[in-house]
């Protein structure tokens, strides 16, 4: 077996490895009495995300909300998959060679079957691949689907994969679930037939999902659980109370006041993720609209008061950020650029400077965008210190993100982690991306992106990245004050959890990997 | 006596109630369609719509594009709507957009869920509060009568969040009795179907009993005060028959008008217990429906609420001339 070339350098891959055991260590340590236990098979658990509705499904493509993800990671296999520190690891395709970082070459893994007998083969890729290209297939990776110019099975267990330009991280874009791989030829997605570690037993929209044990996985031993119940509970007082009461073993998107509760039940633990999510606050560049003023833009991000908003809003569960998207843990964060702090003299000064002093603007924000509207008054507090007049319009969570999210000058956003530098730099900060939040555009910043993702050498890239996050740090009329951290709930008993930093639930990957140790 | 006037009006009772019915039911399928012109078009000034909601932060305008013409949303406003009439005047409620099934399937599977709650909470509350009410009244003014004033006030004002999470600390956190959640297996016994529907239906109860129980005690004292009533006194009769034979059947229209409401309310406004209990039933699904902006189930779930509302009033009434022989012989 081929491992993929390594798309960070091994230094700090190992340093993330490091890292993430001691969260994890941190995690167990008050009293795991099933961290000493290994894995056992058997068992059956209720879990229990946070939205559920009509809108649920079981098409890979279409996955919106975590629930679908969790759901779909249970049913489907991938390609590739997310090992620690993201990296991508070889899953159904046991290889993935290239030379030029735009010509791929997937040998697949012999021997795997659907849920229903058929054998796994390279149709399937085609299939699974191609189809999000096709419009009518809605899917939400489209816009990264584009670059596969080409996708063909050159053997029975070989695809041949061409983009439209080098990237470098094919492998890692493999692995989200949008790309889990359906059967060849798949209109009704109803049944869940995949080549993942669990069977669909019961599949309700809006009810819940019912999983049984794959006996054919091809991962020796796994999965361990016999059944997972998935459900959603978007109350999230609820949602804790369920654990609480013993009615569900796992929970996602704990908040970070319902902690102490958790850890003061003595058969209960939170697994923190850290993780790269963030809300930002988005001053549009484009017209001649006062936001897009270097200096006004200057002005907000001195009056992002940080550490307020990490311990008072999200009562440390965050890590401040320095307006750019890469978190500290990055493989490619650059440790070199100064953290921009709160400063409101020099807030002042830019606004001076920028001829705005007494300006009267409104700022849109929502319980869409986690923590936006406390952000909002906060920044509406400091903003009037040095004579900037905000008006917060606390919008609604239903209709935001199509009618206010980048509508007006001011407005706040909320962006989930990306697998990916390369991935949250094309969707959010490209010139031309349709989520270009801001509507900013630097063209030196184009040319370093797509420099950066036909780069096959790990330090070139750190550099070349290094220098994106300056570009967007300086210039870019976004905000990001925090990272925020990701709190799961989940019964002592649950063994196997560990943090993935692409989401709650191990990244929505926990099914395969949990064992039940009661 | 009174018995005799009533068999002898008997026929002109029935009658009475059955051109009333026929004449409220001409009314409703007027209301019901005048309802879906309205939710159709209320719904239709909502921010988004069914595509633009489906892809969420990821719609951009090609994706919106596509999706739009695969849900027919392209198609002018007026023009879906007559197609959705005309569809469900053929018996087919149309197929939900974001569900990707048949409306009536994604009915079927959530109203039996609704009925069975309602009708658990209406077989709990309704004796209890006519129990309430009828004693209460009887007992005007004493201790009792205070008390139990008190206490159903007291219930009327208790929102239905905090009674269910005090209701799901205590008995799920703490003691551990009852599910946390309301959880409606396919093949689960009567047994575990009422343990996990407990807490909804108490929740509920605590809500409509007070509403019925204080409708019922003002439409007993009210007839108590009558000079038929004192006649019967003074006849010699106790307290429970003057009630029962001849008070109720003067309350009983407010009494059932007020029980239609109360009613009517389990339906379509059990959406916080729904929430608190994680219970699939109708009213999560029009909030789902509304949410997504799928337009077919939304205006589906609006009839069902809005027939079963107009069914309840409609029986309300015909109980109230059936049992009241001044409006019967009318």
């Amino acid at each position: 077996m081929t491992a993929p070339p390594p798309p960070v350098p091994p230094l700090s891959r190992r340093a993330l490895l490091g890292a993430g055991a001691g969260l994890a260590l941190a995690g167990l340590a008050p009293g795991g009495t099933w961290a000493e236990a290994g894995p056992r098979r058997g068992g059956r658990i209720r879990v229990a995300g946070i939205a559920s509705s009509t809108a649920d499904t079981l098409d890979p493509a279409k996955g919106g909300l975590s629930t679908d993800y969790t759901r779909h990671y249970m049913a489907y296999g991938g390609l590739t998959e997310y090992g620690p520190g993201l990296v991508p690891m070889p899953a159904l395709a046991e290889a993935l060679d290239t030379s030029d970082q735009t010509l791929w070459r997937l040998a697949l893994r012999r021997g795997v079957r659907f849920h229903d007998g058929t054998p796994f083969g390279a149709a399937d890729v085609v299939y699974s691949l191609l189809r999000h290209k096709d419009p009518a297939t809605a899917s939400k990776v489209r816009p990264l689907a584009e670059q596969f110019a080409e996708v063909r099975a050159t053997g029975p267990h070989e695809v041949m994969v061409r983009l439209a330009g080098p990237n470098a991280d094919l492998p890692a874009i493999l692995a989200q679930s949008h790309f889990l791989v359906v059967k060849d030829g798949t209109k009704d997605f109803s049944a869940g037939i995949g080549t993942g570690p669990y069977r669909i037993k019961s599949f309700r929209p809006g009810v819940g999902t019912t999983v049984v044990r794959n006996d054919e996985y091809w991962k020796p031993g796994k999965p361990y659980l016999d059944e997972i119940e998935l459900i959603a509970i978007p109350d999230e007082v609820s949602r804790v109370n369920a654990l609480l009461s013993g009615d569900v073993q796992l929970v996602m998107a704990v908040n970070p006041r319902s902690v102490g509760r958790i850890k003061a039940s003595p058969g209960h633990a939170v697994l923190e993720t850290r993780s790269s999510l963030y809300t930002n606050l988005i001053m549009r560049q484009d017209g001649l609209l006062p936001t897009g003023n270097p200096d006004f833009v200057l002005a907000m991000k001195h009056l992002l008061d940080r550490d307020l908003i990490r311990r008072a809003l999200f009562r440390n569960y965050a890590t401040v950020a320095n307006d750019h998207p890469i978190p500290p843990w990055h493989p490619y964060f650059r440790d070199d650029l100064p953290q921009r702090a709160f400063d409101p003299e020099k807030a002042r000064f830019h606004l001076r400077r920028a001829g705005l002093e007494g300006l009267r603007l409104p700022i849109y924000a929502s319980p869409a965008a986690e923590g936006s509207v406390d952000m909002a008054s906060v920044l509406q507090e400091h903003a009037a210190q040095v004579g900037l007049r905000l008006a917060v319009n606390r919008m609604p969570s239903d209709g935001y993100w199509s009618s206010h999210w980048m509508k007006h000058p001011l407005t706040f956003g909320n962006t989930n982690p990306r697998p990916t530098a390369d991935l949250v730099f094309s969707l959010f900060y490209k010139s031309d991306a349709p989520w270009n939040e801001s509507a900013w555009k630097d063209e030196r910043f184009d040319r370093l992106l797509v420099e950066a993702r036909g780069e096959a050498d790990p330090a070139r890239r750190k550099e070349l990245y290094g220098e994106m996050q300056g570009l967007v740090h300086a210039g870019c009329g976004v905000g990001i004050p925090v990272f925020i951290t990701l709190i799961d709930g989940h019964d002592r008993r649950l063994g196997g959890l560990r943090p993935v930093a692409l989401g709650g639930f191990m990244g929505y990957a926990f099914a395969e990997h949990v064992w039940w140790g009661a | 006596m009174a018995g005799t006037a009533d068999m002898a009006a008997g026929t002109g009772g029935a009658a009475t109630a059955l051109r009333l019915v026929l004449k409220r039911l001409g009314a409703g399928l007027v209301t019901m369609l005048l309802v879906s012109a309205v939710v159709f078009t209320v719904s239709s000034l909502l921010p988004g719509d069914a595509a633009q909601e489906t892809l969420g932060q990821s719609a951009t305008p090609e994706a919106v594009a596509a999706l739009r013409q695969q849900y027919g949303l392209d198609r002018p406003a007026p023009e879906r709507y007559l197609r959705w009439l005309g569809g469900l005047a053929a018996g087919d409620p149309g197929r939900s957009l974001v569900a990707n099934m048949p409306v009536a399937e994604v009915i079927a599977g959530r109203l039996p869920n609704s009925l069975l709650l309602a009708g658990l909470t209406a077989a709990v509350s309704v004796p209890l509060a006519l129990l309430v009410g009828i004693l209460s009244a009887m007992r005007q003014d004493s201790r009792l009568d205070r008390g139990l004033n008190i206490a159903t006030l007291a219930m009327v004002a208790l929102p239905e969040f905090l009674v269910a999470t005090l209701a799901v600390l205590a008995f799920s956190v703490e003691l551990r009795l009852l599910p946390s959640i309301a959880m409606v297996k396919a093949g689960a016994g009567w047994g575990e179907t009422l343990r996990s529907l407990a807490m909804p239906v108490m929740t509920l109860s605590v809500v409509v009993v007070a509403q019925m129980a204080r409708m019922t005690r003002a439409a007993v004292i009210a007839q108590l005060g009558q000079p038929y009533v004192e006649m019967a006194r003074l006849k010699g009769l106790g307290p429970a028959r003057v009630v029962f034979a001849h008070v109720l059947p003067n309350a009983v229209g407010p009494i059932v008008n007020a029980m239609a409401l109360s009613l009517s309310y389990l339906l379509g406004g059990a959406i916080i217990v729904e929430t608190i209990f994680n219970y699939p039933g109708l009213a999560s699904l029009m909030v789902n429906a509304v949410a997504s902006r799928d337009m077919p189930l939304l205006q589906a779930c609006a009839m069902v609420f809005c027939g079963a509302y107009l069914l309840l009033v409609l029986a309300a009434d015909v109980v109230a001339i059936l049992a009241n022989p001044r409006i019967r012989q009318g």
